[in-house]
C-alpha cells in the first residue's frame, strides 16, 4: 500500500445558490480554510492546480487571476478541466507532480460559480459536455442522458422509481446534517414521486441543484507530509479512465464501464477490495448515478444495487455508507469544486473530524468522481 | 449544402461530412465505411481512428432497428422549449447505434426497450434536416 503522497490541508465554501461576491473571494474562503488546516502558508506551495469547467467562467484563465489574489506567484498555476471530474484529476495531476519529484506541495483548487447564468442556458452548457454535432442538436442535456441510464436499468433489472426515490431521501437526511450543503430539508419518498418530471422517469428531486462554490486541497510529499502535519490522510490508490462522449459508442447503459475501470485500477493500486472501503463518496448528480456507482465500484452485484439502499446498508450504521454528508444531491453540484468536496468529506471522516455524518472508526475511505455522461471517472482511495 | 441545416439546432456549420444532410435531403440516412478496413461508424466521420485512413464511403443504415432506451424530456435546453415534451432515444441498428429522437406521435406509455422502429428524415418548419425513429 502506498504512502507517498498525503492530504494535509482541506477547505470548501459553504455551496450556494447565490455565492454573495466575487469569483476570487468565494475561492479565497476555501484556499484560506485549507491553509489554516495544514498549518502553512501561500509561500511554500510549489504549485497551483485550478480546477474548473471554463463554459461558465466569464474570467478567462482564472489561474492566472487566483495566483495573484491566492498569493501564489511566481510559482506555476495551470487550469485542468474534465468538466465534473475537474477537481479529482487535480488530485490525480497532484499525485504525479509530486512523485515525480516537480513540487513538495501542491494546491488543488476547485470551483464554479454557476449563478451568473441562467439554469435553462446552464443545461444547454452542460448538454453541449456532449457530441455537439451529433447529439445536442437533438436538445439533449445531462438530466435527459441520465434519465437514458435509468430507463435502460428499469428495463434490465426492474429498478423502479421508488428505488430512486429512496437515494434521494438519504441524501437529504445528511443534508439536513451538513451546514456547507445547499440543500438541507428533508425529503419524503411521496415528495420526491410526486415531484415534476425533468425527463422521464428523473424527477425534480432526482437531480442535484447547481451551485456556486470552492474546495481546496493541499497535498504533499510523504517527508513533508510527516513533517508539517500530525494527521495526514494517504492517496493509496487512483485509478482513471474515459468513455466515448457519444452514446451510441457505449456498450450498455445500464451502469458505467467507465468507473469500473477506473475502481480496479484504484482498488489494485491500493492493495483493498471495495469490502475494505468503509466509507464512500460517490458522484451522485442524479440519484441514478448512485444506484449504478454501488454497481460499478463493487458494493454490490450489478442489478443488487438496490438492495442495498432498500435495506438502508448505505447509511452510517450500514455495510457501506455512501454519500453520508448529504452527496451532490444535496450540497449542490458546482462542477469544478465538487471532487475536491467528495476528497475533504471522506479526510474529515479518515480522521475522525465529520461531526454528525461521522462513520464511527472509518480507516479507508473512496471517491468516484465522474465528467458529464460517465466520459470521465476518476477513483481515489484514502487511508489514515 | 453545410452541416448547419442539420439538427433542431446545430452547433457546427464546417465538417468534412457534410453530405450526410445532401443524403438526408435525398431520404437517406448514412453512416460512413472506412474503404481500407470496413470498419463502419455511425456517428459518420471523415477518418478511421483504426487504421488512421481517411478515404470513407457512405452506406445507408440498416432498415429496422431496436429502441435500447429513451427518455421523454419535459423541461428543455435553450433553444428546444418549444420543441417540449420531446423523446430522444438511442437505437441499435445492428451494425451501428443512432441517437436522435423518437416520433412525437408515439405515446410515452408505448415505449419500451426492445422496440422495433424504422429511421425517417424529418425536416422542420424552419427547413432544418433531421431524422427521427418510427416504430415499424
Amino acid at each position: 500500500m502506498p504512502r507517498d503522497v498525503a492530504i494535509i490541508g482541506v477547505g470548501q465554501t459553504k455551496f450556494a445558490r447565490n455565492y454573495q461576491g466575487s469569483l476570487r473571494e468565494m475561492v479565497f474562503e476555501a484556499f484560506a480554510e485549507a491553509l489554516r488546516d495544514a498549518g502553512i502558508t501561500a509561500r511554500e506551495i510549489g504549485a497551483s492546480l485550478v480546477c474548473s469547467a471554463p463554459e461558465y467562467d466569464k474570467q478567462r484563465s482564472p489561474a492566472g487571476l487566483l495566483a495573484e489574489y491566492l498569493g501564489l506567484n511566481p510559482q506555476p498555476t495551470f487550469v485542468l478541466e474534465n468538466i465534473c471530474a475537474s477537481g479529482t484529476t487535480g488530485v490525480r495531476v497532484g499525485y504525479s507532480l509530486i512523485k515525480a519529484g516537480l513540487h513538495d506541495v501542491v494546491a488543488v483548487i476547485g470551483f464554479q460559480k454557476m449563478s451568473e447564468i441562467s439554469s435553462a442556458e446552464s443545461q444547454e452548457r452542460m448538454g453541449r459536455g456532449a457530441d455537439i454535432m451529433w447529439e445536442a442538436p437533438f436538445g439533449s442535456m445531462m438530466p435527459a442522458y441520465y434519465a437514458m441510464h435509468a430507463q435502460a436499468h428499469f428495463a434490465r433489472y426492474g429498478t423502479t422509481e421508488e428505488d430512486l426515490a429512496l437515494i434521494r431521501v438519504k441524501a437529504s437526511k445528511y443534508g439536513t446534517l451538513n451546514e456547507r450543503a445547499v440543500f438541507r430539508k428533508e425529503l419524503t419518498v411521496e415528495q420526491c414521486l410526486s415531484a415534476a418530471v425533468v425527463s422521464s422517469p428523473l424527477k425534480v428531486y432526482d437531480c442535484c441543484a447547481n451551485a456556486d462554490g470552492a474546495s481546496c486541497l493541499i497535498l504533499a510529499g510523504a517527508e513533508r507530509a510527516k513533517a508539517i502535519s500530525a494527521r495526514p490522510v494517504w492517496i493509496l490508490g487512483l485509478g482513471a479512465a474515459s468513455e466515448t462522449m457519444s452514446l451510441t459508442g457505449r456498450e450498455a447503459l445500464d451502469g458505467l464501464r467507465v468507473t469500473r475501470l477506473a475502481a480496479r485500477e484504484a482498488y489494485q493500486m491500493a492493495g483493498v477490495n471495495p469490502g475494505d472501503i468503509d466509507v464512500a463518496e460517490v458522484h451522485d448528480c442524479f440519484t441514478i448515478a448512485e444506484l449504478m456507482a454501488y454497481e460499478d465500484l463493487g458494493f454490490a452485484e450489478p442489478g443488487k444495487g438496490v438492495e442495498l439502499i432498500r435495506d438502508g446498508q448505505t447509511y452510517i450504521g450500514g455495510r457501506i455508507p455512501v454519500n453520508v454528508d448529504g452527496g451532490l444531491l444535496s450540497k449542490g453540484h458546482p462542477i469544478g469544486a465538487t471532487g475536491g468536496s467528495q476528497v475533504r468529506t471522506i479526510v474529515l471522516q479518515l480522521r475522525g473530524e465529520a461531526g454528525p455524518m461521522q462513520v464511527p472508526g472509518a480507516e479507508v475511505g473512496l471517491v468516484q468522481n465522474i465528467g458529464g455522461v460517465g466520459i470521465y471517472s476518476n477513483v481515489i482511495i484514502l487511508g489514515r | 449544402m453545410g452541416f448547419e441545416k442539420f439538427g433542431r439546432k446545430s452547433y457546427t456549420a464546417q465538417t468534412k461530412v457534410a453530405e450526410f444532410v445532401d443524403k438526408l435531403a435525398r431520404g437517406e440516412i448514412c453512416a460512413t465505411r472506412c474503404v481500407r478496413c470496413r470498419q463502419i461508424y455511425f456517428p459518420p466521420r471523415a477518418d478511421c481512428a483504426g487504421c488512421l485512413n481517411s478515404s470513407m464511403e457512405w452506406v445507408k443504415i440498416p432498415e429496422r432497428g431496436k429502441l435500447v432506451s429513451y427518455t421523454r424530456v419535459h423541461y428543455a435546453p435553450a433553444g428546444f422549449e418549444a420543441d417540449a415534451p420531446y423523446t430522444l432515444a438511442l437505437v441499435d441498428f445492428g451494425e451501428v447505434k443512432v441517437f436522435g429522437r423518437l416520433s412525437s406521435a408515439v405515446e410515452e406509455s408505448g415505449i419500451k426497450a426492445g422496440l422495433e422502429v424504422k429511421p425517417a428524415v424529418l425536416t422542420t418548419p424552419d427547413g432544418q434536416l433531421t431524422y427521427e425513429f418510427v416504430p415499424v
